[in-house]
């Protein structure tokens, strides 16, 4: 036998319930009032695609240093799913603790012994207290929630008070919750050994810091960002964003006068029609969005090549989910780097922007409509289903009183008037990018005729190849301007000099700086640029001049943003070494350590530690 | 070549609009089309009409997918902004672009290929959403810029010029049409000026999805015998049901009709359209009837055109979405942004 785990505020519990029973709301109270503690936690679903009775899992990691990262292992399972049981129970760590209902009594092949068993038997305590099948069903997630709280050191008050936040006027669904959490928490005290070596103390680690999923802050960016008109069709893992935008629009984007709407959504009929509704809107002047995933993406490339070629601005949010093809669309990749970065046939290139946590989300989403007025371009705001349909812990939303929308180059009936020279795809000034009129700007000037096809500064078809060539060099040059618009990279250096350096992005963020802080600690030393967005600063090619090797960590399996930095920053890709995770499941600090440094060693690294051992 | 601009000298005594616009100032580049093509027809409707209907040019907005039909923006209304969208999309880029400002007039061109095959879907997901559009499609049964290939309304059994015999089912446009909810619908031919012009002025002033099959021969590729979108095949074949006129505001009768003849329908904007009755059973407010007597006289090998239906009092995709009278892309930031407090609160929210 194990000695049982002994670690406060640092742990792993994880929920395996079926799908469709209700748990949802019970995990997301115990993670919440361990967040109401002043503890920092990260929960995260791990859900099949399916409505109800398939397996589903919710993983929340406790973290007083502020991992938010996956960390992986499980220290405490809380086994409700009879369908997993078995490889439940496989993924506890030595010394971890098994929670079940011990209603039915299971013969002891079914248990390991390397860990504390802790059964209730709540089918029993349900079913003695309830009539009603869902009731029993329902209050069955509470009680095991309550006998938690004892178990854990959760305070049982902090939970009482969420449930009264989120009942607040249902009285009637109120008291009966609160009855129920009573209920468990008195048969654990009574008759488990509590609290458990797992246990969660008061802390003051929160701060300021903000709960949401990404998905919700993706869709307040585009509130923030000054979009009126959504498009989308349903996709996981995205919906959530379009279904928060209208929630968003309802609460803020109603004329008070009439209560008519400042916003057009429209739950189109497939991907093509979304973008295409986007573009016809942007052309128009309004500023639109969709959000979709991977395939999503495909759907819309042809589009997405107009939209670049008749420089159109559009918002695209890609939450990627696991590729190819269908592919593990409830799990998460980075995986459509490559084909958002080039999507179109022809010589296309886009910007994208990539978030790291839900505060990002924010602040890109928003920054990306800016960029697509200001460029005249499609812009990919690459988020993922790790950062979109979890809650996280996150720096709050900033919106400066002074900030205005940058509506890019715009000629007005005014300027027109003022005897303005108009060209649709004339450069003025050297940034390659052009004016554009919205149409019905003015009577008799300004009106242009756009289109796929090849044309010249006066939006006149042309199939010249001078003409050609002049209108393709300048979309080169605005491409350039893009690169001094985007986003810096963030730059978070070794405490001493190191010829290694990493390279990551988006949802990598969390497991990257718990790695970091691990490979310090054996004495490695690598500096580490998360970068943000293409086109790469001039940031990114200089960190990788400045190292001899630089590990680019991922989450697919083609190293798709090395392939990017070969190609766009032409690097010798010796010097790039892919670090990869594509299981679907978020990549782990544990991972990143243990890959980074088996690299390391190929190169004689030795760690500080062992040599001083 | 649509960069060929036409002299803009015109002749003093051209006869001017309320606007003080000649027909000439609707027009477009010179067309790059055959000649003889139907649709250069088409395009001469609508410079007819839209200058009857003394319309601003830069009201309009002209969307196009691709094909010939779609060429034709670039040859009318060239004072309005025009967008050749992407192949079978024309549909989802006006809705859109209707969506961020609903003060213009959208006016969709599309051909039997861009409609009926690549984008059948997006032809019949803008008309059941009752996109506030002039959706007209120039219907020649044929692909013209690939050397005459079938298209999906060639008529079963018609033949290509290379002698091959088309042996699927066509699609009838009208009848989608009216099947998803369009508010408007017409048939017309491109070699009827007469009736063309008078259904394209309605379906303008009609504030909802209006929709046009225009029969338009293809003169290179589809005016042989055996095919069945030929002018000599369409000018034997055509069943005018009704003769329109249309007024902005109600003009005294000053022909005689018999009675029972004469039918008007006041549109919601107070438009009258007149409709003089050549079938007397034909009740254009019905749609049902529309379409049993369109199968009914199909099957008989005939071309019903004409305003088939019209619901003087459509809704279309603003009222649905309920969105404010000013057009969204108008709005301006303190209308669209929270704001930092309302932010702040949020965030306390969310603790």
């Amino acid at each position: 036998m194990s000695q049982p785990i002994e670690r406060t505020n640092d742990f792993v519990i994880k929920f395996a319930n079926v799908n469709g029973s209700g748990s949802a709301s019970a995990n997301m109270l115990f993670a919440k009032s361990i967040l109401r503690m002043g503890v920092p936690v990260s929960p995260r679903n791990i859900f099949p695609s399916n409505i109800q009775g398939l397996p589903t899992w919710y993983e929340v990691r406790v973290s007083e240093n502020g991992y938010l990262g996956r960390r992986g292992g499980v220290d405490m399972m809380v086994a409700m799913n009879p369908q997993t049981w078995d490889q439940d129970l496989m993924e506890i760590e030595p010394g971890g603790y098994l929670f079940y209902d011990s209603t039915k009594p299971l013969p002891k092949s079914k248990f390991r012994d390397d860990v504390s068993v802790i059964g209730m038997p709540l089918t029993e305590i349900c079913n003695e207290s309830y009539t009603d099948a869902r009731q029993r069903q329902l209050f069955k997630n509470i009680i095991y929630l309550g006998a938690l709280s004892a178990l854990v050191d959760v305070d049982p008050n902090e939970i009482a008070q969420l449930i009264g936040e989120q009942y607040k006027g249902k009285e009637a669904l109120l008291k009966p919750n609160v009855h129920a959490l009573q209920m468990g928490r008195d048969y654990a005290l009574a008759h488990l050994k509590c609290p458990i070596g797992l246990r969660v103390r008061r802390a003051d680690r929160i701060g300021n810091k903000i709960f949401i999923e990404g998905n919700s802050a993706t869709a307040l960016g585009a509130i923030y960002g000054g979009a009126t008109v959504c498009a989308w069709y349903p996709i996981t893992p995205s919906s959530s964003v379009a279904e928060a935008f209208t929630r968003h629009c309802k609460r803020f984007r109603s004329e008070p006068e009439t209560g008519k709407s400042r916003y057009a959504i429209v739950q189109a009929e497939d991907e093509l029609a979304s973008i295409g509704i986007v573009i016809g809107a942007a052309w128009n002047g309004a500023r639109a969005f969709t959000a979709t995933s991977g395939p999503g993406i495909s759907l819309m490339t042809e589009f997405i090549g107009l939209a670049y070629f008749a420089e159109i601005p559009a918002v695209i949010i890609d939450v990627q989910r696991g590729g190819p093809s269908t592919g593990m669309p409830t799990r998460t990749q980075q995986a459509d780097i490559l084909s958002a970065a080039y999507a179109s046939h022809g010589d296309t290139k886009h910007p994208l922007l990539f978030p790291e946590d839900p505060h990002e989300c924010f602040e890109m989403s928003a920054g990306a409509f800016d960029l697509a007025d200001r460029l005249q371009t499609p812009v990919f705001v690459m988020t993922d289903l790790d950062i979109g349909m979890n809650d996280r812990l996150c720096e709050p939303f900033e919106w400066g009183p002074s900030r205005r929308l940058d509506r890019g180059k715009v000629m007005t009936r005014e300027m027109l008037d003022a005897g303005k020279e108009f060209g649709r795809y004339l450069d003025v000034d050297g940034d390659g990018i052009a004016f554009r009129t919205y149409p019905g700007a003015h009577p008799t000037r300004g009106a242009y005729f756009t289109r796929g096809t090849t044309k010249d500064r006066y939006a006149r078809y042309s199939e010249e190849g001078p003409v050609y060539v002049d209108n393709v060099q300048r979309l080169l040059r605005k491409f350039e301007t893009a690169r001094e618009l985007v986003p810096k990279p963030v730059l978070r250096p070794a405490r001493q000099t190191t010829r290694f350096g990493v390279i990551y992005f988006g949802s990598t963020s969390p497991s990257m700086s718990e790695a970091l802080d691990l490979l310090d600690e054996q004495g490695l030393h690598v500096d580490a640029l998360r970068v943000r967005a293409f086109p790469f600063s001039d940031e990114v090619s200089e960190f990788i001049a400045g190292h001899e090797q630089v590990f680019v960590v991922e989450q697919n399996r083609d190293a798709q943003l090395r392939m990017l930095l070969v190609n766009e920053c032409a690097v010798d890709p010796a010097k790039l070494l892919p670090v990869l995770h594509y299981d679907g499941t978020p990549i782990t600090a544990r991972f990143i350590v243990r890959e980074i440094s088996a690299k390391l060693a190929m190169f004689n690294v030795t760690p500080l530690r062992k040599v001083v051992s | 070549m649509t960069y060929l601009t036409k002299p803009r000298l015109h002749h003093p005594t051209l006869p001017k609009n309320k606007l003080g616009y000649t027909r000439r100032d609707y027009e477009g580049a010179v067309s790059t089309l055959c000649a003889g093509c139907g649709h250069d027809s088409i395009s001469a409707a609508i410079v007819q009409a839209c200058f009857e209907l003394d319309i601003e040019p830069h009201r309009v907005a002209k969307l196009s997918g691709i094909g010939c039909s779609s060429k034709t923006p670039a040859y009318f209304l060239g004072n309005s902004h025009g967008f050749n969208t992407v192949h079978g999309r024309m549909p989802s880029v006006l809705t859109g672009a209707n969506l961020a400002n609903r003060d213009l007039i959208y006016l969709g061109v599309s051909g039997d290929g861009d409609s009926a095959s690549i984008g059948f879907g997006q032809f019949a997901h803008s008309v059941r959403r009752g996109v506030n559009m002039v959706y007209i499609v120039e219907n020649n049964g044929v692909y013209g810029l690939t050397k005459g290939q079938f298209s999906a309304t060639a008529d079963k059994g018609s033949k290509s010029k290379r002698g091959a015999t088309n042996t699927d089912a066509a699609i009838d446009m009208v009848s989608v049409a009216l099947q998803m909810g369009a508010t408007y619908v017409a048939r017309s031919f491109s070699g009827d000026k007469a009736q063309l012009v008078p259904l394209i002025k309605g379906a303008i002033l009609h504030k909802g999805a209006a929709f046009i099959d225009v029969i338009s021969p293809c003169v290179a590729f589809n005016n042989h015998p055996g095919s069945t979108k030929s002018y000599d095949y369409i000018r034997e074949h055509n069943e005018a049901v009704n003769f329109l006129d249309v007024m902005v505001e109600r003009e005294p009768i000053t022909a005689e009709y018999g009675p029972g003849e004469l039918r008007e329908v006041v549109q919601h904007d107070g438009s009258v359209l007149r409709l003089r009755k050549l079938h007397e059973e034909y009740d254009p407010g019905d749609r049902i009837v529309a379409m049993n007597y369109l199968q009914e006289h199909a099957a008989k090998g005939e071309i019903v055109t004409g305003l088939l239906y019209v619901d003087p009092d459509p809704e279309d995709l603003h009222a649905h979405l309920n969105t404010v009278d000013t057009p969204l892309n108008q709005l301006g930031e303190h209308e669209l942004i929270p704001g930092p407090e309302a932010l702040e609160h949020l965030n306390s929210s969310l603790r």
